[in-house]
Formats: C-alpha cells, sequence, structure tokens
C-alpha cells in the first residue's frame, strides 16, 4: 500500500500513544488543527486533550515544559513547528534535556523525542528551510535521528519514543508526501543501524533525510555515464554507524556525503574524517562533501541554487573519479 | 470597544501594599487578616532551628571555600528566613524546583546540605536523588528550572496527583524569558505551581531597577492573569504564612501564583564577587538590622519559646551539620574518571567504547589506575 511520510509518522504517533498512556503530544497547532503538517491529525480527537493539546507560542516554554512533564514520569512528544524556530530553545534542549542525566549520575531519565520538521525545497518564507541537525549532533547527551524514506519514518519514531533517552528527530519536511509502498507497522529496528539503499560499485553515496531520495534520484542517472553508485542512509547521526559506512567504503573506495545543510563544519565533514581515519587505504579519492552553500538559507526563489541536486551530486562524483 | 468591565475584577491579583508583615522590625507579632498563623509552639522552635542550622552551614561552605575545597560557593546570608518560611509550607509528597541559592530549602526538605557542596568543590555536577527528597538538581543557567516546575505541575495536574511544585527563582530571573514562559504555562494550564521570587535587591551587582519598571515583582503576576503576592521575606513569619496560603489554593486546584519574598544578599553574590563595588556599607548596615533570625528570636525570646537549653541544643545542632560538611568534602576525591562516560546516556553511542579505552589508556600511562 502506497504511504506517505506524512501518514507514516501520524501512524507512528497514534500507534505509540495507544500503546503507552504515558506518551503526550503537545506543541504549537498540534490539537484541534493536527499540526501546520497534519503530522499529529486525529490525536488530540482520539486521545483527548490531556494526551494532546496545543500550548502558548513559546518554544522553550514547550522544551522546558516537557522536561518537567518527563520528570513527572510522562513520555512527551512535542513539536517544533518549524527548524528556524528552534533557537528559542537551544538552552532548554543544550543545557538540560542533553545533560540532565548526565549531571544526575543517572538518577534522572528524559525520555523526550522533539519532532522538527527541517530543511528546504518547498518554498517558504525565511527561517522555514533550515538543516540545523549538526548544532544539535554536536551536543552530547541527544541522539539525532532523520528518516528519509516513509517505513523509517514510522519505525524511527516509534523507536524514538519509546528511547530512554532524549532524541531530536527531524522530519524533511519536503518528503512528507514522498510515497513507498509498505505496509505500517513496519518491523523496527534499533538506532545505530545505517542502511544500504541502492548497491553500486563505483562510489557510496552517503546521505540522510531528504537528500537520500535525492541521491536515489542520482544513482538512477549516473546509470547513463555506466556508473553503479550505491546509496547509504545514515538514518541515525547519534548513534552513527560508522560500520556500515566503512563497509561500503571499503568495498567502492570512493565516497561523496550530502546533506542539504551548510558544508563547512556541517556532519558531512564527520563523515569525512570517519571514513578518512578507518578506511584511509581503502580510498582512491578524498571523501567529498556536497551541501548548501556556506551563506544563510536564501530566499524561495533562489533555493534550488542553493540546495544540492543530482547535478551538483554527479559532477562531485565525477570530481571524485577523476582524482 | 465594549464598556463592559471585567469580571473578576483583575485588580484583585495585584499585590497587597505594604508587603506582608507578621513580625514587625523588632520582633512584635501582627495577625494579618487572609493569612492565619496555624503554628504550634514545635513549628516555631522547628522554623527558627532549620534558620539557625541555615545560617551555620551557609558559614561553614563559605569557610570550605576559603580553604580552598570548594570551587565557588554562593551564600544565603540574609535569605534564611525567606527560603526557610516558605519550604515548612510544603508536604511531604509536593515538590521543589530550585536555582542554586537554596540551602536553607534544601535543608528543610532533608537534603543533606554536604552532598549540595558537591556541586561547588566539583566533585561532580549533582549529588543527590531528586526524586528521593522531591527536590530537584540545582539549576544554573538563570530562570531555567522555573519552566521545569510548570512542566512538572503540569504533568500533576494531568495526572490527579494531590501534589504543589514550588520553584524559588530570583529578581534577576524574571528578566529572563524562561520565568516569564514557565509563568504563562502554567497559568494556562492552571497547574498547582507556586512562584516564589527570593528578591534578594541584586543580580550579581545589577540592582532591580535596572531588571524592570514594574512597580514591584509581584505586580508581574496580573500578565499571566494569576494573583502576586508580597511579604516581608526577612520575616520568617510572613514567609511561611504566605507561602501557606499560595500551596493551599493551589493544592485546592484553584492554579498557580507569584510570590515576591523582599529580602536581602548579606553576602556577595558568590565567593568570587567582591560586593563592596557596587553597594555601599551603609545599606548593607541597614539590612543588618533587619536580620531575620534576629528579629525572630526577639519574638520568641518574648514568648517564652526560647532558653538557653533550646539556644545550645540548636547550637549543638548547626555545628553537627557543619561537621557533617567538612567530613564530607574535605579532600573528598574526585570519581572514577571513566564514569565520565556512564551517565550520559542509558544507551550510550559504540564511540563510547573507543573513548572509554582512550581514557583508560591515559590512566594507565599516568599510573593512576
Amino acid at each position: 500500500m502506497a504511504i506517505t511520510m506524512a501518514q507514516a509518522l501520524n501512524t507512528a504517533l497514534h500507534d505509540a500513544m495507544a500503546a503507552d498512556d504515558k506518551v503526550v503530544v503537545f506543541g504549537e497547532d498540534v490539537g484541534v488543527l493536527g499540526g501546520v503538517f497534519r503530522i499529529t491529525d486525529k490525536l488530540a480527537e482520539r486521545f483527548g486533550e490531556r494526551r494532546c493539546f496545543d500550548t502558548p507560542l513559546a518554544e522553550s516554554g514547550i522544551v522546558g515544559s516537557a522536561i518537567g512533564m518527563a520528570l513527572y514520569g510522562y513520555r512527551p512528544v512535542i513539536e517544533m513547528q518549524f527548524d528556524g524556530f528552534t533557537y528559542p530553545a537551544f538552552e532548554q534542549l543544550v543545557s538540560h534535556l542533553a545533560k540532565m542525566r548526565n549531571r544526575s549520575r543517572g538518577t534522572v531519565q528524559l525520555p523526550v523525542v522533539v519532532r522538527i520538521p527541517y530543511g528546504g525545497g518547498i518554498g517558504a518564507v525565511e527561517h522555514h528551510s533550515e538543516s540545523p541537525e549538526n548544532l544539535f549532533a554536536h551536543v552530547a547527551g541527544l541522539k539525532i535521528v532523520s528518516p528519509g524514506v516513509p517505513s523509517d519514518g514510522y519505525s524511527l519514531l516509534r523507536e524514538a519514543i519509546d528511547s530512554p533517552d532524549p532524541v531530536i528527530f527531524f522530519e524533511p519536511k519536503r518528503r512528507y508526501w514522498l510515497k513507498e509502498d509498505t505496509d505500517l507497522p513496519v518491523t523496527r529496528e534499533p538506532f545505530g543501524q545505517a542502511v544500504v539503499r541502492r548497491t553500486g560499485s563505483t562510489a557510496t553515496l552517503i546521505a540522510y533525510g531528504p537528500m537520500v531520495r535525492t541521491c536515489m534520484d542520482a544513482a538512477e542517472a549516473a546509470e547513463d555515464e555506466g556508473w553503479e553508485l550505491e546509496v547509504l542512509d545514515v538514518r541515525t547521526l547519534v548513534p552513527f554507524d560508522h560500520h556500515t559506512v566503512i563497509d561500503s567504503v571499503k568495498r567502492t573506495g570512493r565516497a561523496v556525503v550530502v546533506h542539504e545543510a551548510q558544508v563547512f563544519s556541517g556532519f558531512g565533514a564527520e563523515v569525512a574524517a570517519q571514513v578518512a581515519e578507518r578506511a584511509f587505504y581503502h580510498l582512491e579519492a578524498p571523501v567529498l562533501r556536497v551541501g548548501g552553500f556556506d551563506v544563510p538559507y536564501p530566499a524561495a526563489k533562489l533555493e534550488e541554487f542553493f540546495l544540492p541536486d543530482v547535478d551538483r551530486i554527479l559532477d562531485a562524483v565525477e570530481r571524485s573519479l577523476e582524482f | 470597544m465594549s464598556s463592559a468591565s471585567l469580571t473578576p475584577d483583575p485588580t484583585s491579583l495585584l499585590p497587597p501594599d505594604p508587603p506582608i508583615q507578621l513580625l514587625d522590625d523588632d520582633g512584635n507579632l501582627h495577625e494579618v487578616e487572609g493569612y492565619p498563623l496555624d503554628l504550634k509552639e514545635d513549628d516555631f522552635r522547628a522554623l527558627y532551628r532549620h534558620m539557625v542550622v541555615a545560617r551555620r552551614i551557609d558559614k561553614q561552605a563559605i569557610n570550605l571555600q576559603r580553604q580552598g575545597q570548594l570551587g565557588v560557593y554562593a551564600s544565603l546570608l540574609g535569605q534564611e528566613a525567606a527560603q526557610v518560611g516558605s519550604a515548612y509550607a510544603l508536604a511531604p509528597q509536593d515538590w521543589v524546583f530550585p536555582s542554586y541559592r537554596e540551602l536553607g530549602a534544601a535543608l528543610v526538605r532533608g537534603v543533606d546540605p554536604a552532598k549540595i557542596l558537591h556541586l561547588f568543590r566539583g566533585t561532580w555536577l549533582s549529588d543527590h536523588d531528586p526524586y528521593e527528597y522531591r527536590f530537584g538538581l540545582l539549576s544554573i543557567p538563570i530562570g531555567t528550572q522555573v519552566l521545569h516546575a510548570a512542566g512538572f505541575a503540569m504533568g500533576a495536574k494531568f495526572d490527579g496527583a494531590d501534589l504543589v511544585v514550588m520553584a524559588y527563582f530570583g529578581d534577576g530571573a524574571t528578566s529572563e524569558g524562561d520565568s516569564h514562559e514557565g509563568m504563562n504555562f502554567a497559568a494556562v494550564y492552571d497547574a498547582p505551581c507556586v512562584f516564589y521570587v527570593q528578591n534578594n535587591q541584586y543580580a550579581i551587582s545589577v540592582p532591580l531597577s535596572l531588571q524592570t519598571k514594574a512597580p514591584t515583582i509581584a505586580h508581574k503576576a496580573i500578565g499571566y492573569g494569576m494573583p502576586g503576592y508580597r511579604c516581608d521575606g526577612n520575616d520568617v513569619l510572613a514567609s511561611y504564612a504566605l507561602a501557606r496560603h499560595a500551596v493551599d489554593r493551589a493544592r485546592a486546584g484553584q492554579g498557580p501564583c507569584l510570590i515576591e519574598a523582599v529580602t536581602y544578599r548579606m553576602e556577595a553574590h558568590t565567593t568570587a564577587d567582591d560586593a563592596t563595588r557596587y553597594r555601599t556599607p551603609e545599606e548593607l548596615e541597614e539590612w543588618k538590622r533587619r536580620d531575620p533570625i534576629a528579629r525572630f528570636e526577639t519574638f520568641l525570646e518574648r514568648e517564652g519559646l526560647l532558653d538557653d537549653d533550646f539556644r545550645a541544643q540548636v547550637e549543638q545542632e548547626g555545628q553537627s551539620y557543619a561537621r557533617r560538611m567538612r567530613e564530607e568534602i574535605y579532600d573528598a576525591p574526585h570519581g572514577d574518571p571513566l564514569e565520565l562516560f556512564e551517565h550520559v546516556y542509558v544507551e550510550p553511542p559504540a564511540s563510547f567504547d573507543e573513548q572509554r579505552a582512550q581514557l583508560s589508556r591515559e590512566l594507565q600511562g599516568r599510573g593512576d589506575s
């Protein structure tokens, strides 16, 4: 059955709330409206206003009160309406959500999931298209997840809600309407397992979230050049599965990391370093990074020039092959 | 615009003026309507005992810092009445979310103050189990714990629990967005949370006049649709009676409120601060005359509740707490460095194995392990 990412995420929330009455969903417009992207559709209607509710318009308030509710014993799943509106909550995320368990020497657990629709490609106004995942990947104490396909949307969100550790769950908003033939619920896999989406021997494309689809398109287009590109979906940035990445790169000898976020100091730098440290003698070329430019996310009419696309990815593959 | 007046009259949310005071500066008791004292003789003695012990352990903590045993310490001197009086109004099942200056409130809640000092020594970031004492972790980023208190109270309300939360913060913290958001969230959901501001006049060096143009901190409550109250925070009986009122109404489902306890930080901000750079000796002397313990002693003596035996007993108890602190903190060893990896995650990433192994090798190289 064809299921969209949005449907998969919504079903995961429904199933998680049905499975555990300590799971509560709150944020801006997540109640009656069902969220601006409808990811929380019908949760308030089905589970009542104590389990799914709207909050005042205050992101730090949402994260901070989720910490309090988690201390009480709930498992909050909260929504930051857009990537660029996460920043008011930065202090609560970094100074408390990430650190409180360690501070308490393990006596406190904060099973909180922070859902963030992220990334561009939807023609939005400023602050609605950003990719801040690496700001959080750098913070010890958080797990960072981003699904690339609908079945992973379901599986990873259920895992995130069951996780005893706090999770920042980055939803690729331009892929909310991406379809996949699958039946829910899918079999769940634990965090920390990257997956090969397409096998190939010429080079490995490493991606997560919205760029998984773009890399699949690039791999298909590359067939015209006679290149067989392997596409690897990282799925969880933290914990990072270097084993699957290294296995793939050892087979292909070439790697290109792709994300929407700007390249400088982005997650691709971490992947490149891991590959260089662990598979140096297997590399035929340096690990190349493809991403947004090191400029602020541009106005909507210019985003196609900023975002990585099939051409920019294939150009990098060509540079790798020519090295 | 409609000319219909608002019901109920929002001015009922405004704080009393002057602040509620039961004991005047000379220790005379004046009952105030609406804030009855339900205390028995044993309660009066307990309040005294907590305040004296709080002052004694505060002095001990400062001494430990002077001796190089603590990196830094934030004194509560002068705020004993505000802390002890308010915490004394809580029931065992209630929760406290403190900032970092609440050693007095911790004492009332039964937390071992010696444990708290590990934070200031740096042996670990915290060392008490919040669930054992219903006393949250000390929160250093200003005002951030106000949101945890609000969220906890929301959880209690949704769960139908008989539980009140008290959030402690300071005058400076009222400028932070998180304290605003915390009070707003609690008010919107009618959460059983008492927001307890100890207005000790300074945020490190910055006086209250540079924090707000509000007539008083308590006036801010009306903006959240909850009552604001003000008391003489150097009067332990007013601090108690007002907190009692606030806790009772929260427990009865009447929602949150804001209390401003007007007090004074008689020490510097921390042992690393020099208060002579921003306040005058005259001001300090003025507040010393309003010392919370001296005033309460006068009252107790007049009531015949404070004799030499009891005084000696309390003195003894203070010494015993101080000794316990010295024993716990003096030259306390730091924990096993490998514990750094233990508590970050329930399910740590694989990179922790490599880094733990690296640190193990480094420790062997040093001969520490």
